[in-house]
């Protein structure tokens, strides 16, 4: 079964939500495929149900503001397929999707890629307790379901996520035991050097402050500069140790949350064989785009956190500008016109993204989480350390894809979504190279997992087609 | 130092060629375009087969076999090599007589190592298998390999024996001054009085280099691995009327080609991968063992391969120029000869000719072939 559009749009996250509201209002005929049952993306995650709910004051304005951009969503007349998985991409394009009870192929003239961003892996010692989550994955609990961490349970880590996170449990009254901050004392003063953009940002800026007010106030113990952090624990996680000033410290946990930022999704878009470059800022791949979105390959149109870390108004931003550049790519807007159209967008586009040379400087993740100790499993589907790692370079491999073959570090079920940017800067440090340099894991289809049923049922489904 | 032979190409059978060539004191320097094992040598299904080989091969083969037999002492290493066995399944009672007569013909041609089962003995030895299936063709002694590991070893062992490695070294010209083929790449040039060509799907090109015409097509067989799953089978398992090449490896992934084809790329070194056609395979597993269904697909990925008219390799000398010799043209079933080949190929170097059974796979076979007109 193969359906028709000009414009496919993967991810109904802010991004993919706006482009496709502008794309359906300049008479292309869109479709948006999307994992999750609901639209919204992580950050609106779960928004129509869960803003119903008398709880919903928790999750904080800037949360509820998703609804509206869903129920403009719903009326834009651009076609919708939730649990959606794309599995494989093939050029100028089809894209092979499954949902639990079939498989089929969305063919479109254009795509956009709003796949979002994903959080940074984490590798420290006892990361794969179980006990042991992210940030990001506990906000999405408490989103769809209102689930709260087990007591007694701690944050580790840095970025805004940690500081949103933490004010909507308080809201929700729940205490967590405490904040284990781990950005380094100097980092403020440097990335003071960026204050301009934070000035612009002041938005952005004044939200974090009177998050983190919000948080002393509470007399939820706050430690700042905080590194070493450890998960201990037999079966499951019991303690967790951390340094400070020298000082190693213990405290019982049942559940620790980690977060060290978020960084593109770009899973898709390294699988397709677009462009990427190794951004030294941000410390992760990110696909070459111009001014419209547009990626190295023809007809390939890349918005939102999955072409570089903006967040969801920059995304929404990215989203509209990326379907006026399909809209012209398609001859449905003259060069002119989306010029214009676009114009008021890019002002708007550039205040949102001031801030980041600023927060990217503060939350730069130490060197430690980045290239941890021998000891640390930095493929948890294979169970390989940062030492196997090292060894293989020793031995003779000079970037992931032969470190892949002689360890099969990054062959697992998560498809190297959790090693791929710690292979990259491990090979870099110890080859005295640049991450750049150093290359990245070369990203095999299935995009996602997927079964052999699921696969069987496009073959079958073709077979019923009449010829 | 000059060497006595260069070979263009690092896969299995250049390092195989370099390993064999360097244990009769030849100095060996082996020209890698990419690396070591990138293309069909590392993307390989690493299947040990002499069963169901086309009747040419069956001789080159089964000496093979036995070298495979003691892989470890031959490259001080075991290559993950497995002999649990091969079966070629029938799932009707037509396919299954078409694996009696094979059965037959094998043994009037002096083979028994093929035998055919039945279908207690197949579910014996294959217990999750579709209940359509009749009973099988096996060669009970042939198995499976890690092929990037098997390659890397082969290498390994020609470096200890003195060959030198260059990767990221690409061919790009071949011309002969006197008795010496001056080799060019974009670094550097070297020299050696003998070259053999072992460059896979790229091998037509160098042999133009030299005035030999190749007719070779570009094969791009797809590979899928699944996650983990509890032990279910030691054999490796194909079909006689599906493209079904299906295994289970030590750590429970479960590896499945068949020869799928998606979309070459030979001038990027590169492919895509076919959704459909990867439907089309996921469709033969289904189909052979039905339990599969709920397994989930992790990882895909394809080689690319010279594939010939008759898809037999190419093996000897060229018939245009002399101190050069070519193999490649495997067709998708190159893994299991390798040893064999590259011993072909030191006698053919080293002596002048071997006493492998190589007769059936010169150039010159192929009318179109031989010296460019
Ligand atoms: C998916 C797949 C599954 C397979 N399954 C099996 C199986 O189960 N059993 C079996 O017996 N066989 C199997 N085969 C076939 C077998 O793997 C191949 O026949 C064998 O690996 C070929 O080895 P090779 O060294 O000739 O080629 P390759 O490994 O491709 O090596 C050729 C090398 O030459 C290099 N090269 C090319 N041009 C140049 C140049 N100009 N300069 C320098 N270097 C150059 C390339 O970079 C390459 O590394 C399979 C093949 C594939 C692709």
């Amino acid at each position: 079964m193969t359906e028709s559009f000009d414009l496919a749009v993967v991810g109904a996250g802010p991004a993919g939500l706006a482009a496709a509201i502008r794309s359906s209002a300049l008479g292309l005929k869109t479709v948006v495929v999307d994992e999750q049952p609901a639209p919204g993306g992580q950050i609106y995650r779960a928004v129509e149900a869960t803003s119903r709910s008398p709880r919903a004051a928790a999750l904080g304005p800037d949360y509820l503001r998703g609804r509206e951009l869903v129920e403009r969503f719903r009326a834009s007349g651009a076609h919708y397929q939730p649990s959606t998985q794309v599995w494989q991409i093939e050029p100028s394009w089809s894209l092979f999707a499954s949902t639990a009870a079939s498989t089929h192929v969305v063919s479109a003239r254009h795509l956009l890629l709003a796949v979002g961003a994903t959080e940074r892996p984490v590798p420290f010692s006892g990361w794969t307790l179980p006990g042991v989550m992210t940030v990001g994955a506990a906000q999405i609990m408490l989103k769809t379901s209102f689930m709260v961490p087990k007591p007694p349970f701690w944050i580790a880590g840095q970025g805004p996520l940690v500081l949103l996170y933490a004010t909507q449990l308080l809201d929700a009254g729940i205490r967590p035991d405490g904040l284990l901050l781990t950005t380094p004392k100097g980092a403020i003063g440097r990335a003071l050097g960026h204050v301009g953009g934070a000035l612009s940002g002041w938005r952005y800026l004044r939200k974090g402050l009177a998050m983190m007010r919000r948080l002393k106030r509470s007399g939820v113990p706050i430690l700042s500069d905080v590194e070493g952090i450890e998960a201990i624990g037999g079966e499951r996680l019991e303690r967790v140790s951390y340094r400070r000033a020298g000082v190693t410290q213990n405290v019982a946990a049942s559940t620790l949350l980690v977060h060290e930022g978020v960084v593109p999704s770009t899973h898709m878009s390294l699988a397709l064989g677009a462009a990427h470059d190794w951004d030294d800022a941000t410390l992760c791949m990110k696909p070459r785009l111009d001014d419209w979105g547009k990626a190295s390959l023809p007809g390939l149109s890349i918005a939102g956190d999955c072409g570089g870390i903006g967040g969801a108004e920059a995304a929404a931003v990215q989203g509209e500008i990326a379907a006026i550049g399909a809209a012209q790519a398609l001859d449905k807007l003259d060069d002119a016109a989306a010029q214009r159209d676009a114009l008021p967008l890019r002002k708007a586009l550039a205040a949102h993204l001031a801030i980041r040379p600023f927060l990217d400087a503060i939350y730069r993740p130490r060197a430690a989480i980045r290239t941890p100790d021998d000891n640390v499993i930095v493929c948890r589907c294979e169970e390989r350390t940062a030492k196997d790692v090292r060894d293989a370079v020793a031995s003779g491999c000079i970037g992931p894809a032969q470190v892949k073959s002689f360890t099969r570090a990054g062959m697992g079920p998560c498809q190297g979504r959790q090693c791929a940017l710690t292979l990259t800067e491990l090979i870099a440090s110890a080859r005295g190279v640049s991450p750049a340099e150093a290359g990245y894991l070369r990203i095999r289809p299935p995009l996602k997992p997927v079964t052999i049923g699921e696969l069987a049922a496009l073959d079958e489904a073709s077979a019923k087609e009449p010829a | 130092m000059t060497p006595d032979v260069i070979v263009i190409g690092g896969g299995l059978h250049g390092c195989a060629a370099a390993m064999n060539l360097s244990a009769r004191q030849c100095r060996v320097l082996v020209l890698e375009r990419s690396a070591v094992a990138r293309h069909a040598s590392g993307a390989s299904a690493g299947g040990v087969r002499t069963l169901n080989r086309d009747l040419a091969e069956v001789p080159l083969s089964l000496i093979a076999a036995r070298m495979w037999d003691d892989i470890e002492s031959l490259v001080d290493d075991d290559c993950d090599y497995h002999a649990h066995g091969q079966l070629r399944v029938a799932e009707t009672e037509v396919e299954l007589a078409s694996l009696e007569a094979r059965r037959q013909q094998m043994l009037a041609l002096g083979y028994s190592h093929e035998v055919v089962i039945d279908q207690a003995e197949l579910r014996r030895r294959a217990p999750t298998i579709g209940p359509q299936c009749v009973g099988a063709l096996m060669v009970e002694t042939d198995g499976a390999a890690d092929p990037y590991r098997t390659t890397h070893a082969f290498r390994r062992k020609a470096e200890r024996l003195g060959a030198q490695f260059i990767e990221g070294a690409c061919v790009t010209a071949l011309s002969r001054q006197g008795t010496v083929w001056q080799v060019t790449t974009p670094a550097a040039r070297y020299e050696a009085p003998t070259i053999v060509n072992c460059a896979g799907a790229w091998s037509d090109e160098i042999a133009a280099m030299i005035g030999d015409r190749a007719p070779l097509q570009t094969r791009c067989s797809m590979m899928m691995v699944s996650e983990r799953v509890a032990p279910f089978l030691g054999p490796v398992v194909s079909a006689v009327n599906r493209k079904l090449s299906f295994k289970q490896t030590d750590d429970g992934t479960v590896v499945i080609g068949g020869g799928h084809q998606g979309r070459p790329d030979r001038a990027h070194e590169s492919y895509q991968l076919d959704g459909r056609r990867l439907g089309e395979s996921a469709t033969a597993v289904a189909a052979i063992f039905p339990t599969m269904r709920r397994v989930r697909i992790v990882r895909a990925w394809a080689g690319l391969e010279a594939q010939t008219p008759d898809h037999l390799p190419i093996i000897g000398p060229s018939p245009s120029a002399p101190g050069f010799f070519h193999a490649f043209g495997f067709s998708g079933h190159g893994f299991q000869p390798a040893p064999a080949v590259g011993r072909a190929l030191a006698d053919l170097v080293i002596d002048g000719g071997t006493q492998m059974p190589i007769a059936p796979f010169a150039l010159d076979r192929f009318a179109t072939s031989g010296k460019a007109a």
